[in-house]
């Protein structure tokens, strides 16, 4: 430990520009911050953000009745931009009956297959990115605010820990990147904090949009390290860590990416 | 300090129970001796070839030090700017030391963002097909170390 912080000083003896990377941790910053004029402005306009192709097929889902319940999720949920504002920056929440936490797309499934009988949606699946961000984009504007206090808490500090532990044959944790050296240039990236505030995202690199767990498997591949299954426990307790570490921050859906 | 101590512990004792390499994959770190934090002997005995270290570092997919390090290569566009600029690392640090931080530089800062190059054993859900390997081969780091060791002028 001794030798860790003598070397640490050596470093910035050094000159070096470690310090410019360290954010202090209450210091909020959405990945817009980060983002390029060009793609700030393609997110900030509705009809050049290529998000938006999936919040309208969303919206034509919505009242689409589908299953042997012959109902649409309009049928109980109305109009969604009253219904589902407000709902999305609160998510995942615990559920009792399931004694675990729950995010939006499990929601949208156990409506489906619960209220509709319709069959669960794949995760990654167009209607499944189409709903989750039409959904979640009725809450853009609000701010991200979580709630892990009494039963969540234990997903909580399960979602923490997960962030702050080595993995991969690279050996780094989420928090290598994005909280020791958010702001810090990896050969052609700027490192955001790798907040989630903006999913799903349109990200330029994929060409369309993506959820949250995508962006998870790949964070985790990238270190050589084994993904977790599109919601997985592991990967919604650790959304919960990462929405309750953006508190504060607004609902950017669809935000667009590099 | 308690704390990372306790921590440090507990890692130790999962990786220690967890991490079994398969049958007759070696644990590469019972083959070299480090001495007060150094590596004093070469890794294969065989001389490191500079050029070769020039282009592992550059290597996205084998040393990627750029991904990290600014370094005296100009005809690379992106040098990331997390850590020391490595110009000039021959001027600071002996090759037994510069030896140590590719090999596993958790030995000198336990919590430091950069890849131990010469490890198999001890990592947490890593890809099967990286299973019981290093990221570097044994000569891949004396090569790396001998393209480092040319970096003298600042
Ligand atoms: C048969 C009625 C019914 C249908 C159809 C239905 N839902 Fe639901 N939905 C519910 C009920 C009941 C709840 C639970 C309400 C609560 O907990 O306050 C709910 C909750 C939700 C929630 C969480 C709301 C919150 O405040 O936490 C979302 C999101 C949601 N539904 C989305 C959908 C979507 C998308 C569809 C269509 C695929 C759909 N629902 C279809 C009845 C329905
Ligand atoms: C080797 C460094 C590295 C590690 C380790 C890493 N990421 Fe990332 N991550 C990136 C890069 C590069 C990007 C794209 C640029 C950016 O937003 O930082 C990114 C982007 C993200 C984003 C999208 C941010 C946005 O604004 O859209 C999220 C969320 C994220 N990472 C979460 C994680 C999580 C959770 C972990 C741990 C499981 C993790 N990352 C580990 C490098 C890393
Ligand atoms: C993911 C980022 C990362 C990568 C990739 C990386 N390093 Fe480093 N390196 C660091 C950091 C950060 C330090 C600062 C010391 C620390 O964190 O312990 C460092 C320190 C060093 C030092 C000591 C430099 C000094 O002036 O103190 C050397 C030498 C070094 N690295 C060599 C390499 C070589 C060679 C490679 C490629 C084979 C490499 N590094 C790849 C992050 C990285």
């Amino acid at each position: 430990m001794k030798k860790a912080r003598l070397i640490g000083a050596a470093i910035v003896g050094f000159g070096m520009t470690l310090t410019a990377a360290a954010y202090a941790e209450d210091e909020v910053r959405s990945g817009y911050y980060w983002a390029t004029e060009e793609t700030k402005a393609m997110q900030d306009d509705d009809f050049a953000n290529p998000g938006f192709i999936w919040v309208e097929s969303g919206s034509e889902h919505w009242t689409k009745v589908e299953g042997d319940a012959g109902k649409a999720c309009q049928s109980c949920h109305e109009n969604a931009e009253k219904s589902m504002v407000g709902v999305a920056n609160k998510y995942p929440k615990y559920r009792e009956d399931m004694g675990k936490l729950q995010n939006v797309e499990q929601r949208i499934n156990e409506c489906r297959t619960k209220f509709m009988k319709a069959k669960a949606f794949k995760w990654e699946s167009e209607p499944m990115l189409a709903l989750t961000t039409y959904v979640r984009h009725q809450s853009k504007g609000l701010p991200v605010e979580v709630d892990i206090d009494g039963p969540a808490r234990k997903f909580y500090e399960a979602g923490k820990a997960f962030y702050n532990e080595r993995r991969g044959q690279l050996d780094m944790a989420c928090k290598h990147c994005h909280q020791d050296n958010a702001g810090g240039i990896l050969r052609a990236n700027v490192l955001t904090q790798g907040q989630s505030n903006g999913f799903p995202t349109y990200r330029l690199k994929w060409n369309k949009i993506g959820s949250l767990h995508r962006r998870f498997r790949g964070c985790n591949k990238q270190v050589r390290s084994k993904p977790f299954a599109y919601g997985a426990d592991e990967y919604v307790n650790l959304e919960l860590f990462l929405n309750h570490r953006g508190t504060g921050l607004k609902i950017e859906t669809p935000a667009v990416r590099n | 300090m308690n704390r990372g101590r306790i921590l440090g512990l507990a890692t130790a004792l999962v990786f220690a129970s967890g991490a079994a390499l398969a049958d007759g994959v070696k644990d590469v770190s019972t083959t070299y001796k480090v001495v007060d934090d150094t590596i004093p002997q070469s890794l294969t005995g065989k001389p490191g070839d500079p050029v070769k270290g020039r282009k592992i570092a550059i290597n996205r997919k084998k040393g990627n030090c750029l991904a990290c390090h600014q370094m005296p290569i100009p005809e690379q566009p992106f040098h990331g700017e997390i850590s020391p600029d490595l110009s000039g690392v021959a001027e600071r640090y002996t090759a037994a030391e510069i030896r140590m931080r590719i090999v596993d530089p958790k030995v000198l800062n336990e919590d430091t963002i950069m890849p131990s190059f010469y490890r198999n054993n001890g990592f947490h859900r890593v890809l099967k097909k990286f299973q019981g390997k290093t990221m570097l081969s044994a000569q891949e780091v004396e090569d790396v170390l001998a393209y480092l060791m040319t970096l003298k002028d600042e």
